[in-house]
């Protein structure tokens, strides 16, 4: 027992405390206060009261992003759940080469978002080409150049990073499914998609939560993968949140304007993650 | 469908869903062995007169070595103290049942909510003014952002070990640091690991922090990366021979640690 009183007690906890007040606290705090002022990384004259936020309402290239990301989310949070919950239950049959697979699907995950968009980058303009070219596909070439193939580039290298580690947590629920039950309702003469549906979804439902949610604030948090895949173009038609803050704070020295929108980034992403946590307390209490 | 013609379907599914996620890899492997001319000619083909000048090239490019030693240097020197700050810092919040821990742990988790993009406009600033927009501010500003999920996630260990324990050091009387450092820091060995390894993969691969913080001498991996592909976007052999060394660390260390990388993410996301 460590008194609140005792030296002890702060000693242990000040590294930890003094980086988390210092690095997040603070600024936050002060992000809060600069994006009602006038504010340009230096000093600040006045205050400007909402007008930072109303702009940022009024700015294309911020709503364009927001669309952009809010779209870019939906289909990653489809696709990913659905491929990397396919891939678990592939992985977790007794098959030989089961391991082997689990290592290949989750490797991409380890690679860095800026060189994971760099190699991809290569595959659009060079391999799909060259692909297009040699099989009179034209819908393989010129890809990244125009805001249809970008977003879906953005898609497919998604895919291939996080569906390796979504899976890594659908095989987490479904390796505590008892084998037993589903061998019970198969001589049962149930079809697997009455096994699948009433037996293996209820099951990992849990993870469905878990999942969904960290794909999506995953996918509104990106900016790597943009920056080196895509950097926004053509003609900033794929920039998405992450990248106009970016842009709008340090390329167009706009402080204050740009800590206004990351504080409306804020606002969306701490949303999420509430509801996250709504939702498991409640199936956390339906289950209990 | 009898069962050895679905055990048959499987592989096969399986083998094609394999080579399709290693096809990248493939892909930049071989490309990268090629000259500029070979990968004109033929983008998917083996190497026909494979050579290895483009990664001698791409090697001096990147400064492979000093990017590598800072890359190596910050992940270490941020996830030691990130292990060790963290892990004392839930080991006092766990141990003092007090409402003062409860704050403290709940300003901690509620710190996780907010993302890096909300914080990094004040932070540099703050830091520049400081002259700390170096290496140590960085590894300071890896402990602040990392600390949240791992004390949350010690706590969660410690509170697995029994209070009996500490009471019993005490009445022999040993101190709470001799305690803590030789009786609860080896029992949490399995969650150091899991925390390192969260720690390791984001911190090794993170852009955009360092992009804002770091001068040229301590660029990263990935900053280099970035620096020596827009010098290089139309000599695809020579950005792809610099990204295979990129990724190279990445997978000896796959290889080596897959076991606990694996464990330490699954852990880390369902927790």
């Amino acid at each position: 027992m460590l008194k609140t009183k005792s030296k002890a007690y702060w000693l242990f906890l000040a590294p930890a405390l003094i980086g988390l007040l210092l690095v997040v606290i603070v600024p936050m705090l002060l992000g809060l206060f600069y994006s009602f002022t006038d504010w340009n990384g230096l000093f600040f004259t006045k205050s400007v009261g909402f007008s930072n936020y109303v702009a940022a309402f009024r700015d294309s290239g911020f709503l364009n992003a927001f669309w952009f990301t809010v779209k870019y989310a939906i289909v990653v949070i489809i696709s990913v759940n659905v491929i990397g919950l396919g891939l678990a239950m592939l992985v977790t049959q007794r098959m030989k080469g089961a391991n082997a697979l689990r290592t290949i699907f989750f490797m991409p995950n380890l690679i860095g978002g800026l060189i994971l968009g760099f190699i991809w980058q290569f595959i659009f303009v060079r391999v799909f080409a060259a692909i297009g070219t040699a099989l009179h596909i034209s819908a393989l070439t010129g890809w990244l150049s125009n805001p249809q193939t970008g977003f879906w580039g953005l898609v497919i290298l998604t895919i291939w990073q996080m569906s390796g580690y979504i899976m890594l947590i659908y095989i987490a629920y479904l390796e505590g499914i008892p084998q037993e039950i589903l061998e019970a309702a198969e001589i049962d003469g149930t079809t697997p998609w009455q096994r699948f549906r009433y037996i293996t979804f209820p099951m990992v439902a849990p993870a469905f939560t878990v999942s969904l949610f960290l794909t999506l604030s995953n996918s509104f948090k990106i900016y790597d993968q943009n920056l080196s895949l895509t950097n926004g173009g053509p003609y900033l038609s794929t920039q998405m949140l992450s990248m106009n803050i970016v842009r709008t704070a340090f390329t167009n020295n706009k402080l204050a304007y740009g800590e206004a929108k990351a504080i409306i980034f804020f606002l969306v992403v701490a949303a999420i993650s509430l509801l996250q946590v709504y939702f498991s307390r409640k199936r956390e209490a339906h289950l209990s | 469908m009898s069962k050895r013609v679905k055990k048959w379907l499987l592989g096969i599914l399986g083998l094609v869903l394999g080579l399709l996620w290693l096809f990248p890899f493939y892909l930049i492997l071989t490309n990268s062995m090629k000259t500029p001319k070979g990968i004109f000619s033929s983008v998917i083909g083996l190497p026909v007169n494979g050579t290895f000048s483009n990664y001698t090239q791409a090697w001096a490019a990147l400064d492979f070595i000093r990017s590598l030693f800072n890359s190596l240097t910050i992940t270490i020197v941020s996830v030691v103290l990130i292990c060790l700050a963290s892990s004392m810092a839930a080991y006092a919040i766990q141990r003092n049942h007090s409402k003062v821990s409860n704050v403290i742990l709940m300003l901690f988790v509620a710190a996780m909510l907010i993302p890096f993009q909300s914080v990094m406009i004040p932070l540099t600033t703050i830091f520049g003014k400081a002259q700390m927009l170096n290496i140590p501010g960085l590894i300071f500003m890896y402990l602040g952002f990392g600390a949240s999920l791992s004390i949350f996630l010690y706590q969660g260990a410690i509170a697995g070990i029994p209070e009996a324990l500490d009471e019993a050091a005490t009445l022999e009387g040993a101190g709470h640091g001799r305690i803590f450092f030789t009786i609860i820091l080896p029992m949490l060995n399995p969650m150091t690991v899991t925390v390192a390894i969260l720690n390791i993969v984001w911190i090794w691969n993170d852009y955009l922090l360092p992009s804002l913080v770091l001068p040229q001498s301590g660029y990263t991996i990935p900053l280099q990366t970035f620096f020596f592909f827009g010098q290089f976007t139309k000599q695809w052999n020579l950005a792809l021979a610099g990204l295979m060394l990129g990724i190279l660390p990445v997978i000896i260390f796959y290889f080596f640690a897959q076991r606990w990388i694996i464990k330490g993410v699954t852990d880390g996301s369902v927790k």
